[in-house]
């Protein structure tokens, strides 16, 4: 999947401060394409759950806007994927991906086709009647994936949600994200804390910097989809995620580091 | 307000289990047993103590029953005791059914704007620190009819539990999954019905076993304030009574009563809230380890 070269969203400027002093995002400048992976990459308190939540309305900026120069996404199109699974944990597995379409009216048989299709496809078929509480991290992470994609957004946000993962489970559902990324042509904008995880997923990534939180450099990771284990395994892989490293502890004000940018398989797109 | 469809756990694929597990479910077993067993052999311990003192020290059944006569007792007065009880317990479970309509209401008209929270919980906490027996006289000028008395004060005091309680659990969902909803367009009303009412749920049960408690003992202390009324009589007035005519036999036998009745509104409430919980709530999950 390549992404069109038409944006579907623009922040211009965009700051936040909170009542408390801290500047949280500062001259925030971004655009994201129509069928992007973006990946949002930074140290800890960079602004990068506070930018998600000025993109999915949860939170407005200080100063600055958001476009939509394709028309604005409704509250229903933008898919969330929270760092915990976030379900209901008095609902079945069942109940809980279909409260997005019952908020919306659709009736429990209406649905079943649907959840049942979407449990599929994040293999938890057979679990309907399970509650969070008997499941693995990794299957309420899995279980949060398929409630955010059952309204089949146009765009998904997903905030670290893997993190709480170890390493094999995290890969699989990496794997299933672009499968799904793949098969759907939503726009995804990933928050991570990890190189790899970034470099693997995205064509993008945004490397942002600290006090305050803003937009250090963005990179185009240039390797084809679909990306398998092999991709995982190439020198192309270590290469770009040496690049990125680099510029991530550059990011992080050690200048020491990630002199030589520019080189094989990246190259930097610069900052608007 | 559980969701739909807990009906099945699926169980796991019979396995050997090995000594240290086979050991755990003998614990769990003997602890299930111990758990009704040991207050059941304390109390015959105490009923026999209770029989001894009154054999050694001679005493009277005007100043202290044994046991054996309390139960006889209870049996002989069942006419009178029966009819006193269901009265106690008719405006027991009344006044805690409307402890339960006023409080859940009052918390969701708290939950739905702060400001009402603001203006109005201060009042609340008047009511709960206020001791009825001080009110009482009012309530006795203002309310003519009997059993509106008695409910009146066990609502009283019966409510703030399930107020507070229900407040705080409505207020305590997950900020996250209330983002959650506010993204899928959730109206105030579907916040409320599928997610802050189920949150609350735990809070809300917690309060229930409180004020079960709190009704019982408002019904009874309000009926000793206000005295006897004709055939509307409970068992705090067969207690009066009893003590009047010196009947000590019947006292005990009417305060046992009582405190059966406790015990019975405790366990069924408990009953009650483990099975909403069991699946999902912590408090009511058996632990594995
Ligand atoms: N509601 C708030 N009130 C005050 N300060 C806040 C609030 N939310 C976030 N902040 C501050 O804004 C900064 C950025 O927070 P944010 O949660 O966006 O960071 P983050 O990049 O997501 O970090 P992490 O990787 O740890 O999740 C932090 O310094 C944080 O303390
Ligand atoms: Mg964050």
């Amino acid at each position: 999947m390549t992404a069109s070269l038409a944006p579907q969203l623009v922040l211009r400027n965009i700051g936040k401060s909170f009542a408390s002093g801290t500047v949280a995002l500062e001259d925030v400048q971004l655009s994201v394409r129509q069928g992007d992976f973006l990946s949002l990459l930074g140290p800890s308190g960079c602004g990068k759950s506070t930018a998600l939540r000025i993109i999915a309305g949860l939170s407005s900026p200080t100063s600055g806007h958001l476009e939509w120069p394709g028309g604005e996404l409704a509250r229903g199109e933008i898919g969330f994927v929270f760092q915990e699974p976030t379900l209901l944990p008095w609902a079945s597995v069942f109940d809980n991906v279909w409260m997005p379409l019952r908020l919306r009216g659709v009736s429990r048989a209406e649905a079943a086709g649907e959840i049942g299709e979407a449990l599929e496809r994040v293999h938890l078929t057979g679990f309907e009647k399970a509650v969070p509480r008997e499941l693995s991290g990794g299957m309420k992470m899995r279980v949060s994936v398929a409630r955010a994609l059952i309204t089949r957004p146009k765009m998904l946000l997903l905030d670290e949600p893997f993190a709480a993962l170890d390493e094999i489970t995290r890969f699989r559902l990496n794997a299933d994200i672009l499968d799904l990324w793949h098969e759907r042509g939503f726009t995804a904008i990933f928050v991570t804390h990890s190189v790899f995880e970034s470099v693997f997923l995205s064509n993008r990534v945004a490397v942002m910097a600290a006090r305050p939180g803003r937009i250090f450099r963005e990179m185009a990771v240039d390797a084809p989809y679909p990306r398998t284990d092999a991709f995982r395994t190439s020198s192309d892989y270590a290469e770009i995620c040496r690049e990125v490293s680099h510029t991530l502890a550059r990011a992080m004000g050690d200048e020491s580091m990630g002199e030589e940018a520019g080189a094989r398989g990246v190259f930097n797109i610069g900052v608007h | 307000m559980a969701s739909t469809d807990l009906s099945t756990t699926r169980m796991p694929p019979a396995a050997a289990i090995d000594a240290e597990e086979a050991a755990r479910i003998r614990a769990a077993r003997r602890e299930k047993i111990g758990r009704w067993l040991m207050p059941l052999a304390i109390m015959c311990l105490a009923l026999f103590l209770w029989h001894m003192i009154c054999v050694a020290n001679e005493i009277p059944p005007y100043i202290l029953p044994r046991p054996w006569l309390v139960m006889t007792t209870l049996w002989q007065d069942a006419g009178i005791l029966l009819p006193a009880l269901l009265v106690t317990l008719k405006i027991t479970v009344l006044s805690l059914a409307l402890a339960v309509t006023g409080g859940v209401g009052l918390a969701i008209l708290f939950t739905q704007s702060r400001w009402v929270e603001m203006s109005l919980f201060p009042f609340a906490i008047i009511l709960q620190v206020t001791p009825i027996v001080a009110i009482f006289p009012l309530i006795n000028i203002y309310v003519d009819n009997q059993t509106a008395k008695l409910l009146l004060c066990a609502w009283i005091v019966a409510f703030f539990p399930i107020l507070s309680n229900t407040t705080l659990g409505l207020n305590s969902v997950d900020r996250n999954l209330l983002d959650y909803f506010r993204l899928n367009g959730a109206t105030r009303w579907q916040t409320l019905r599928h997610l802050r009412l189920p949150a609350a749920m735990p809070y809300f049960l917690g309060g229930l076993k409180i004020a079960g408690g709190l009704a019982l003992i408002g019904a009874v202390v309000a009926e000793f304030v206000a005295g006897a009324a004709g055939q509307e009589s409970g068992l705090a007035s067969r207690i009066i009574e009893a003590g009047y005519r010196l009947k000590i036999p019947r006292l005990f036998a009417a305060l046992l009563l009582i405190s059966l009745t406790g015990i019975l509104i405790f366990v069924s409430l408990s009953v009650i809230s483990h099975l909403i919980l069991r699946r999902w709530h912590e408090s009511a999950i058996e632990r594995d380890r």
